[in-house]
């Protein structure tokens, strides 16, 4: 009898613990809207947090967060940025798992489009301020933001930062130093190749291993040739899947790049060194005392993975991949991070309207490494000469399009395009192989 | 202790307890969702919460099935203690198991249903039969190298001088995560290329090229970075094999091993005859752990090569599959396959086990 005594007396204990820190909750709820001062416009959201997730890390991460903090602080919203080398992999389980963060920042649009596909995503049409949205973009990023969904037509994302991909960056001392020149056109390029292995070096250095996305660099380099030597016609029909990987537009693009990376000498460790090279890693051989690289094609975030006390302008600078061939023009590649919403709240929407505007990049901008596609950035952001000259590439472009491998579904654009390419320039699989496999691998 | 009450009395006080263990569980539950600002406080109160209100209503659902008439008795005990578990083991994996059958003859987006198209592709698809062979040379060489170093290393290394020393250095690695010991072997492996300019930092391109040979692109020579890899798992887990192999081991009386020597039988008789017959069942379990564990094998591979260079595996094929190409009726069905693959040896494991604890 002592011990139902005992026992009733905890339980009572404990429901008195529990109704008590009820009370206290009810008596703290009303007290919140008091605080609320009637010029502080963000009263609604301060406090709040918005999670996201996305491939920033390293440098990336720091120069990502410093840009959106003065934002996080007028706003008081706590923007927390998760960044995974794994990314590609670990936001399908946290998609697909039902637990999505509620922005995502996706470099691949591809990937975006098939979760617009399975209805994952949220409409901005719907939620953000548009007449904003449109009139800070050109038609082309807009375009590239509408996917398919089981609802029609959405508008799945708005771009932040993007990069230019056209870009040969060399070390601009030593450089100069040697007497090169900057070549204008691809017989230039050839030209200065033939130089510098005559003088005793390799002129490019190549790393293409990226852990779990291994082979990406290689796919970037195929799409740059076949912006190079075909049709912007057949580029969008290749990234479509309606022209073959299999066909002679292709095995010529491929052909141009292995002339220059199989070649004997022409890349700094060989072919096989390679895909054993991390692609962040790779430029750095160009930064020793003496050089033991001198060309490194790459989009302008590379410049984050340069050593650390390096100005750009003086000690590198970069030149336009001459076109192989001048019917086709002055393309360029290019690619950006687009930021999906996936959870409609106030402050998720605040802050993708934000990501809509030049202000969102603006430190990042003037850290360097980044181009802002928002039409509300000032040029003068652009602390450095190099970011400025990236801009004014992409604006003298004849053509832009976007990295063909991030537009591409999933199992080619992150998969068997990148795995058979390693294969390929590893030396394990012939190009024909490579190449049916790609076709095979290709969705129905 | 509720048995001195009176029946009528007793049934009072277990239906007032129980509306109490719901109420406590459920108001529990409310309150933690609105204590989200408070993460502190929410820690503490879900622990204290969370322990007492399982261990209240164990002892609640412990007194009714006692009060249960006698036949039952034994029965209700058993379904209140076991039951949760079960319905635990049911919800999260046998339900999971079920769905994954379900979604391997569906399509990539688990809409429509497309028959054995799926597995067709799992022992069709060339990228499926490397990984098939690859597993094959995993459970083949990595376990029998595993088993048969750790089988030695004990019974060298038994009652020698330095027998702790020894076996504390090999048992160490399994301290290390497979990620971590990736990147530990990716500097043994690496290579930094041929041709002007270029030093090499890898440790086994170190030893190669100190013997006057080339180096290597370790992790790219076909057929033979497989083995490459094992190597790392063996380095992991002899250590595992080791410490089990080495307590039955010493298990055996020594009065066995001092009978046979007194017959005449030396050491090499004596561990063919008397040792490996002795610890046999050990040895089947370690090889079937291992086993299954090479089966499954995927952190090495994904780290150092990311499946490329012919070094796929069924498991890393199934992560691709579902979560990089989002094909989950192909993921799924590689799953299954992988299951079917594993039970049996599951099973037999299980009973060597069951075996063994009878004998002691």
């Amino acid at each position: 009898m002592k011990k139902i005594m005992f026992l009733i007396m905890i339980a009572g204990l404990l429901m008195a613990f529990t109704s008590c820190s009820k009370s206290e909750e009810a008596a703290s709820t009303p007290a919140a809207p008091e605080q609320t001062a009637a010029d502080d416009p963000y009263a609604e959201v301060r406090g709040k947090v918005v999670t996201m997730a996305g491939p920033f890390t390293d440098n990336d991460a720091i120069k990502f967060e410093q840009s959106i903090k003065s934002f996080e602080e007028e706003t008081g919203i706590d923007i927390q940025y998760e960044g995974s080398k794994e990314f590609e992999a670990s936001i399908s389980i946290r998609v697909e798992g039902g637990n999505p963060p509620d922005i995502v920042d996706f470099p691949q649009p591809g990937l975006l489009e098939t979760f617009a596909g399975k209805g994952y995503v949220i409409d901005l049409n719907k939620v953000l301020d548009m007449d904003k949205v449109r009139s800070n973009y050109i038609q082309s990023w807009l375009d590239m933001a509408t996917m398919d969904s089981p609802d029609g037509p959405i508008m799945a994302g708005v771009w932040g930062r993007v990069n230019g991909k056209s870009l040969v960056w060399y070390n601009k001392k030593a450089f100069d130093e040697a007497g090169y020149e900057v070549p204008e056109t691809w017989e230039e390029l050839v030209e200065l190749q033939n130089t510098i292995l005559a003088d005793g070096d390799s002129p490019w250095a190549v790393g293409i291993e990226s852990g779990a996305a291994t082979g990406w660099p290689a796919t970037d380099w195929v799409e740059e040739m076949m912006l190079r030597t075909t049709s912007l016609e057949n580029y969008d029909r290749w990234v479509a899947g309606e022209l073959k990987f299999d066909s002679p537009e292709v095995r010529k693009a491929i052909q141009t790049m292995a002339d220059i990376w199989f070649a004997d000498g022409m890349v700094h460790g060989g072919r096989r060194s390679i895909a054993t090279t991390s692609f962040g890693d790779a430029p750095k051989v160009m930064f020793e005392d003496p050089p033991k690289a001198w060309l490194h094609k790459q989009g302008n975030f590379i410049t984050s993975f340069f050593p650390d006390n390096l100005t750009a302008g003086e000690d590198y600078d970069f030149f336009y991949l001459p076109s192989v061939d001048p019917q086709y023009g002055r393309p360029v590649l290019v690619a950006g991070d687009i930021y999906a919403m996936f959870d409609d709240r106030p402050e998720v929407r605040m802050v993708m309207q934000y990501f809509a505007t030049g202000a969102s990049v603006e430190g990042w901008v003037r850290a360097g490494g980044a181009i802002s596609p928002h039409k509300d950035s000032d040029l003068s952001w652009y602390s450095n000469i190099v970011d400025r000259k990236v801009a004014e590439v992409i604006q003298n472009a004849t053509s832009v399009r976007f990295d063909g491998s991030d537009l591409m579904p999933g199992a080619v654009g992150a998969g068997s395009f990148w795995k058979e390419m390693t294969a390929y320039v590893s030396g394990s699989k012939s190009l024909d192989a490579a190449l049916k496999a790609i076709d095979a691998s290709w969705p129905n | 202790m509720l048995e001195d009450l009176k029946p009528s009395w007793r049934y009072v006080a277990l239906t007032v307890l129980l509306a109490l263990t719901a109420f406590i569980l459920f108001g529990g539950f409310l309150l933690l969702q609105n204590l989200q600002n408070a993460k502190v406080l929410m820690t503490f109160f879900a622990v204290v919460w969370g322990l007492g209100s399982v261990a209240l209503l164990y002892f609640v659902l412990n007194q009714i099935a006692q009060s249960m008439p006698r036949r039952i008795r034994s029965v209700a005990v058993a379904l209140v203690f076991a039951g949760p578990a079960v319905a635990f083991l049911l919800w999260a994996l046998v339900l999971p198991t079920l769905r994954s059958l379900a979604l391997s003859f569906m399509d990539a987006a688990g809409r429509d249903f497309v028959f054995f198209k799926n597995y067709k592709f799992a022992f069709t698809d060339p990228i499926m039969l490397e990984s098939f062979r690859n597993n094959l040379l995993w459970i083949v060489f990595g376990t029998s190298a595993c088993v048969t170093l750790g089988l030695v290393i004990s019974v060298l290394a038994d009652k020698s001088r330095f027998e702790k020393v020894i076996k504390s250095l090999i048992f160490m690695p399994m301290a290390i995560s497979f990620v971590g010991a990736g990147v530990i072997w990716k500097f043994i492996y690496a290579y930094k290329g041929e041709g002007v300019n270029v030093a090499e930092i890898g440790l086994l391109n170190a030893i190669v090229t100190a013997f006057g040979g080339e180096p290597q692109a370790w992790l790219l020579v076909p057929f033979w970075n497989n083995f490459f890899l094992i190597v790392i798992m063996v380095w992991l887990q002899t250590g595992y094999a080791m410490v089990i192999i080495s307590a039955a081991i010493k298990g055996i009386p020594e009065s066995i091993n001092e009978a046979a020597r007194v017959d005449g039988a030396g050491p090499v008789r004596i561990f063919f005859n008397i040792t490996i017959p002795s610890i046999m069942p050990t040895i089947v379990t370690v090889t079937t752990t291992i086993l299954i564990f090479s089966l499954k094998l995927f952190d090495i591979v994904r780290v150092m090569t990311g499946g490329n260079y012919g070094t796929n595996v069924i498991a890393n094929e199934f992560y691709l599959q579902q979560f990089t190409y989002n094909n989950s009726g192909r993921a799924s069905a590689i799953a299954i396959i992988l299951l079917v693959v594993i039970v049996p040896v599951l099973i037999y494991n299980l009973k060597q086990f069951r075996a063994r604890s009878v004998l002691k």
